[in-house]
């Protein structure tokens, strides 16, 4: 479990560092084809100002984050739960869960919000444990069992502990950054900007640009949607060690990813914040490992591998063997 | 003069990296300190819904009356309980009442519908969660705390300094707590 931790923490910083590494890069190199040999600082005012702009706009969804997650969901604060009399028990059931895993935790109790709607599925927001929140559907508070269900609150409780949203936000700035950059020199490229670059050095490097320029977005993109199925397992990991129990997540997951109910309120905007992929159409088997690499999840049965590796002791527990005969005769 | 200078900036981020050690230490204790506390609230948290669970279920079955006794009892004991053993001893007569008063409400179809029972089953089901969760952290404590003291070099700061072993980890008091549950039918 601890070896699972550490392994998904160093990977993810790695990651972090390269796609910061690789956002400077295109700067650089788009900055400095721009404009060339004889304005050699573009590349830095380039990737300053493109830097800047991704900042601001990542700044605002920042601070609005968990409001702006909560309402697109439709997510309602479980107070109204708890005063309802039908609901009152289930509503009791998860906000101990989250109370209790809060503890577990060592972190202020994030606040409980649930969407009504039958598909299974939940998600965390909030910039960091102070102003956080947990958002849970009807679905999977009336479907899993007391296991299942903390395990589910563990590994979003394991999010915000990390500041995955925080990190989120970071790289959705690198990746605004390179889209931003890439825009705007293929749009001035295009319109001849092409002889304020001098020399024959620039030719070459514009042809390296140009095509960097169309790829980078796509890299970056990948690059994020990498550190997102990393968190994923980390998360998966944490969880664990938070419950103490790992099969509770893992019939979870499968318990989720079994049902096919597609969740209201869900789009692409918003699909990955949650456990699993809400959106049916992204779900299941891609084929080829090229197309996997667009998942914003890891698929279910790596994680629930992962998590029944992590269980190591528990032994499954055998049905006995059924007698040949019907009874009686 | 230059290799003054160099002894001297030596020096400094010595001393700093010392304040930092013995800082990190004291964090560390404290946070022992606080997560055994913490525990002492989920106790109480429990020991104050019971009165309302037995209300309740005199509301239903009043003729259980020994069933009721024997909580209303098991808690007032574990609230005198003054050494561990007693605690200990307190806490297991507890368990035992309230899994009678549970098994003895399966029998009221009336009591088990009802709002508030059902609510209180599970406000009393997550509160025992808790105290686990609140027990789980305080171990996490003592252990975030015993690395930190026993690493090098802070085991050397740790001793001049007078970081002793805080407080043990979280055991199950009695031998019996460890054993495998009997189920009797």
């Amino acid at each position: 479990m601890y070896e699972q931790i550490g392994a998904n923490k160093w990977k993810s910083g790695l990651m972090m560092l390269f796609f910061l590494a690789f956002v400077v890069a295109i700067g650089y190199i788009i900055g400095l084809a721009w404009g060339g040999t004889s304005h050699p600082s573009y590349a830095f005012i380039g990737l300053g100002v493109a830097t800047t702009i991704a900042l601001i706009m990542s700044l605002v969804s920042y601070y609005k984050s968990d409001t702006v997650a909560l309402s697109v969901a439709g997510a309602k604060p479980i107070e109204e739960y708890l005063n309802a009399p039908d609901w009152k028990p289930l509503a009791i059931r998860y906000d101990s869960a989250v109370e209790g895993l809060a503890i577990a935790a060592g972190i202020p109790k994030p606040a409980a919000y649930v969407i009504y709607d039958d598909a299974p599925n939940a998600f965390a927001t909030g910039r960091n444990p102070q102003h956080s929140a947990i958002a849970a559907t009807t679905g999977l508070l009336s479907v899993m069992n007391d296991q299942e269900l903390q395990g589910v609150i563990g590994h979003e409780m394991s999010h915000i502990k990390n500041y995955d949203i925080l990190l989120q936000t970071m790289t959705i700035v690198l990746l605004g950054t390179v889209i931003l950059l890439s825009d705007i020199f293929l749009r001035t490229f295009w319109f001849g900007d092409s002889d304020e670059s001098g020399g024959d050095a620039g030719w070459i490097l514009m042809i390296i640009a140009i095509v960097l320029a169309i790829l980078a977005p796509i890299i970056a993109q990948l690059i994020k949607l990498a550190i997102s199925r990393r968190r994923e397992y980390l998360a998966d990991a944490n969880g664990a060690l938070l419950t103490r129990y790992p099969p509770g997540l893992a019939d979870a997951l499968l318990k989720i990813s079994g049902d096919t109910k597609q969740l209201r309120r869900a789009n692409k905007a918003t699909a990955h914040m949650y456990i699993v992929q809400p959106l049916n159409s992204e779900r299941g088997q891609r084929g080829s490992r090229f197309n996997r690499m667009f998942d914003t999840h890891p698929p279910i049965e790596d994680r629930v591998a992962r998590l029944r590796e992590m269980s190591g002791d528990f032994v499954p527990v055998q049905a006995p063997e059924a007698p040949v005969g019907a009874p009686g005769q | 003069m230059w290799w003054l200078w160099l002894i001297i900036a030596i020096a400094v981020l010595a001393l700093a990296f010392i304040v930092f050690l013995f800082n990190k230490l004291v964090r560390f204790r404290n946070r022992v300190e606080n997560a055994w506390h913490q525990i002492d609230v989920q106790l109480n948290r429990r020991a104050d819904l019971i009165p309302n669970l037995v209300e309740t279920v005199k509301g239903y079955a009043a003729h259980e009356k020994e069933t009721l006794e024997n909580v209303t009892q098991a808690r007032a004991a574990l609230m005198g309980a003054k050494t561990v053993g007693e605690n200990a001893q307190a806490e297991g007569m507890l368990g035992q009442a309230l899994k009678s008063l549970f098994a003895v409400a399966e029998a009221y179809p009336d009591l088990k519908a009802n709002q508030n029972f059902l609510a209180l089953q599970e406000e009393l089901a997550g509160t025992e969660n808790k105290i686990s969760y609140a027990r789980q952290f305080y171990n996490d404590s003592v252990m975030a705390y015993d690395i930190a003291r026993q690493k090098f070099p802070a085991n050397v700061i740790a001793g001049a300094f007078g970081f002793k072993e805080q407080r043990e980890y979280f055991e199950p008091e009695t031998p019996e707590a460890r054993a495998v549950p009997k189920v009797e039918f």
